[in-house]
């Protein structure tokens, strides 16, 4: 930090000091606050801002803390509710995960994260501690963490640097997450140029927890403990929240080069231990954890959602490094700490269970009834705030939009004029379906997820390949969840408000395609610059999408996060909403698997295609095309599809189902196939009469709200009847063959491709690239 | 044939897990008088052959872009053979 020259440690710039020398230049902008932030501290003050103040509040106004720029338009998530939305939701947005009651006296809690930036620098750490800082969000409600997943966007494959950017991100991911031994249950793995030197890498966690064990971020009751435990505090990513999130790579002088962090997931799993036990026996009145911004975060935070006060003596922190100034230790990003206030009659009791856990604590300070945040530091004051004005009532932008320049032209140049082959070339049928089938994108991903452990803790139902990830909750009444995220980038950028509704449906027809019900939303918004007017009205676009799309589908956004500033030079990624959908099953053993399992079971396709190539993969594969208008959005189709397969998985009349996105029906059919080696015969020419479609279009199509069903010979009578009741296209299009080494998928009249085939070109990509696969 | 050593730390400002766990079992061994540990890599290049400037030159080149991690760790020092200053 550039104080630390001029301040040096034995004399700190206390509130006396700040109010003695009003006249002091002070380092705002290279802690990346704007003049006019500037000014409007030393308003809120009535002097110049201490500066330990200022780091303060430097950290909690970056975008990355205080949603500065995105605020105005995510309150349409609190805003576009129907009572039916707050039935299940038990806490929303605003606290560090939203909760939702699943029934039987349980309820989850679950949260999706950006650390984007941090795994472009060092993508081993910056996506271990990726799921370190999701994982504590999820303690922190007082829930066990019993998932994680990972949404992940690389530039392009075959780009030298992507292979560094995949292997440090993957094996992050899975020596933190494996060594905390929690499951890793789905995610997302995409390849893009738009994500060269921003590739994204979201983490999403999920925890149980009984109804009575929730806990809250707020510091009440005056006069109870305020204390600091778990990891000491060092010097890692000091600054890291506001500067690195609060501008590009490109301008990041030597001065703005943050640290990065260092994590220990056997630390956070002591941790996840000991905050267990502390709940169990009633120990803490609020808790949370520490993240981006550390003290400053917590303290501020605390003491805003509680009785607004709090005092604190900052030289009880425990140390790594004895040399650490007062500015930094409030700015520290330090893996492994949480914050709770206790109770002074629970105190000793408190420091027993955190003893026997081996886990650091200090006794901070404690809550107060003053409105003000106090902080001192060797006896003197050197913060006094209102802790509002830093956590809670930062700036708030209306950032400029405009409608982009290019869109109408990207929008006009649609699919529709690109070559398809005809009904007749059956050669090149074939060979485009395997083409799209080895791309990176609809490539076999097990190059990733072998490297994670997914059946751990023994209550994963389902996991990858399958369509959501599913977890069995009470172990008794098997009582579980389902979840899935998507986003789809491309579409997107042709249409943001369309395309966060089709991240939405597709994440939302995943877990419906479970068997379980679709109840809650977590999202993370992946965005360029909000300085850029374009990008605005693009996140303005996607929130619209979501929240109206939300609101239709009567299930709440729950929590997530922004994240901006995701471009290389000056052009921005595309727009990645990922939005991820949580489900409830009353038994996961009615849990209904992607892939067909027998031979001689009836295949249904669900739904209506259309001549919907624009965007697709197909486009992208064959043509190296974007443009055009996304599929059509038709949630209502959705909600009807997604009640059908629940009815469906209640009387258990379907024996598997897999939801048609990316890459069409010749995609699903092939996942199908290939997910046990059991062959089908598939017939497109009543589809292709049906729908009024060419075989190209009926193979490679992405039409919404389909899905391709397998129910046995007997309950075809029963299944047909159910859908023409709820009003969903039905259509029978093949059969399941037999399995073994004759295996094959044929479309019949079009082209036949033997399971080993299939499984030859689809598993070759990623160890092409990136080498063998473990385990595989 | 000779053989140069390459040493590389954690950086100090950095968390270093396993220097910690080293203390916690130096703690619970009675010996307390260490208050910390930090805990780096040492590398041995042998070389065939006279050390030239050229060698000198890749040496220098490894140890900051392969041995190290320059955004978490820093090569603290290369140590040359007698007589090979």
């Amino acid at each position: 930090m550039t104080e630390s020259a001029e301040t040096p440690v034995h004399h700190p710039d206390t509130v006396a000091n700040a109010i003695a020398t009003p006249e002091r230049v002070q380092p705002y902008d290279a802690l990346g606050l704007k003049p006019n932030e500037y000014e409007e501290i030393k308003k809120l003050l009535g002097r110049r801002p201490t500066s330990g103040e200022l780091a303060m509040y430097s950290v909690m106004w970056s975008e990355h803390c205080s949603y500065k720029s995105s605020k105005i338009y995510l309150r349409q998530f609190g805003k576009k509710v129907t009572p039916k939305m707050n039935e299940k939701l038990m806490v929303g947005m605003g606290e560090n995960a939203g909760v939702v009651d699943i029934g039987e006296g349980w309820a989850v809690t679950f949260k999706v994260e950006s650390h984007n930036h941090p795994s472009y620098i060092e993508p081993f750490q910056g996506a271990a501690t990726g799921v370190g800082g999701i994982v504590r969000d999820i303690i922190s409600m007082g829930a066990r963490p019993v998932a994680v997943m990972d949404q992940l966007r690389f530039g392009k494959i075959d780009e030298a640097d992507t292979a560094r950017v995949v292997h440090g991100v993957v094996s992050g991911i899975s020596s933190y997450s494996n060594c905390l031994g929690l499951p890793n249950i789905g995610g997302e793995t995409i390849f893009d140029p738009v994500y060269q030197a921003n590739p994204l890498v979201n983490a999403l966690a999920v925890g149980v927890l009984k109804h009575e064990d929730l806990h809250l971020a707020n510091a009440s009751g005056a006069g109870n403990k305020v204390v600091l435990f778990g990891a000491r505090t060092g010097g890692d990513g000091i600054g890291g929240a506001s500067i690195l999130a609060s501008d590009t790579f490109a301008e990041g002088g030597p001065t703005k080069r943050p640290s990065v962090q260092v994590g220990d997931p056997f630390a956070e799993k002591v941790l996840i231990e000991c905050c267990m036990e502390l709940y169990q026996q009633d120990l803490v009145e609020g808790i949370q954890d520490l993240g981006a911004a550390g003290i400053s975060c917590a303290t501020s935070e605390l003491a805003s959602n509680g009785d607004g006060g709090m005092f604190i003596e900052l030289d009880g922190v425990l140390l790594r490094d004895p040399s650490l100034t007062p500015e930094e230790i409030l700015m520290s990003e330090s893996q492994e700490r949480m914050m709770a206030v206790v109770e002074p009659s629970k105190l000793d009791a408190f420091l027993e269970v955190t003893k026997k856990w081996d886990v650091e604590t200090s006794v901070l300070g404690e809550v107060t009834d003053t409105g003000r945040l106090i902080i001192n530091w060797h006896g003197e004051e050197i913060v006094n705030v209102d802790p509002r004005t830093v956590a809670i009532d930062g700036p708030v932008y209306e950032r400029p939009v405009s409608y982009p320049a290019w869109i109408d032209a990207l929008q006009a140049d649609s699919a529709s004029t690109l070559a398809r082959p005809a009904d007749s070339d059956t050669a090149a049928l074939r060979e485009q379906f395997l083409k799209l089938l080895g791309s990176p994108n609809l490539a076999d991903k097990s190059w990733v997820t072998n490297q994670y452990d997914y059946y751990v803790l023994g209550n994963t139902a389902l996991s990858f390949p399958d369509d959501a990830g599913m977890i069995r909750v009470d172990e008794e009444s098997g009582l579980g969840f389902s979840i899935a995220t998507d986003a789809n980038g491309r579409y997107c950028q042709l249409d943001p408000y369309a395309g966060a509704q089709l991240a939405l449906a597709e994440a939302y027809r995943n877990v419906a395609a479970t068997g379980a019900v679709p109840t809650a939303v977590t999202d993370c918004l992946n965005f360029g610059s909000p300085e850029n007017p374009e990008v605005m009205w693009q996140f303005s676009q996607a929130v619209e999408g979501l929240s109206d799309a939300c609101q239709t589908l009567e299930i709440p956004v729950t929590g997530g996060n922004v994240s901006f500033y995701n471009q290389t030079g000056d052009v921005p990624i595309f727009p990645t909403p990922v939005v991820g959908v949580l489900g409830i099953i009353d038994d996961v053993a009615r849990r209904i698997p992607s892939g067909w399992q027998d031979a001689g079971e009836h295949l249904y396709l669900l739904g209506v295609t259309r001549e919907e190539l624009d965007g697709s993969t197909w486009a992208d594969v064959v043509h190296g095309h974007l443009g055009g208008r996304p599929p059509a959005v038709d949630l209502a189709a959705e909600r009807d599809l997604a009640e059908l397969i629940h009815a469906g998985a209640q009387e258990s009349l379907i024996s598997a189902a897999h939801d048609l996105s990316e890459g069409g029906l010749g995609q699903a059919l092939a996942e199908g196939v290939m997910r046990f080696g059991v062959g089908a015969r598939v017939w497109l020419a009543e589809l292709m009469q049906r729908d009024g479609v060419d075989a190209a279009t009926a193979l490679f199509s992405e039409s919404t709200a389909r899905m391709l069903v397998a129910v046995s010979h007997e309950d075809e009578v029963k299944f047909k009847g159910l859908c023409e009741g709820r009003g969903v296209p039905v259509l029978r299009i093949g059969v399941t063959t037999g399995a073994g080494e004759s295996a094959e998928l044929e479309l019949q009249d079009l082209f036949t491709a033997s399971v080993d085939d299939l499984r030859r070109t689809n598993r070759a990509t990623l160890p092409e690239y990136f080498g063998p696969v473990v385990g595989g | 044939m000779p053989t140069i050593v390459v040493e590389v730390m954690p950086k100090a400002e950095l968390l270093d897990p396993q220097g910690k766990a080293t203390k916690g079992a130096l703690s619970r061994l009675g010996k307390s008088e260490f208050t910390d540990v930090r805990l780096g890599k040492r590398f041995e290049l042998t070389v065939e052959g006279p050390i030239t400037d050229q060698v000198r030159a890749d040496v220098a080149e490894i140890a900051e872009h392969v041995l190290s991690n320059s955004v978490i760790e820093d090569v603290v020092a290369i140590h040359y053979p007698e007589g090979e200053k």
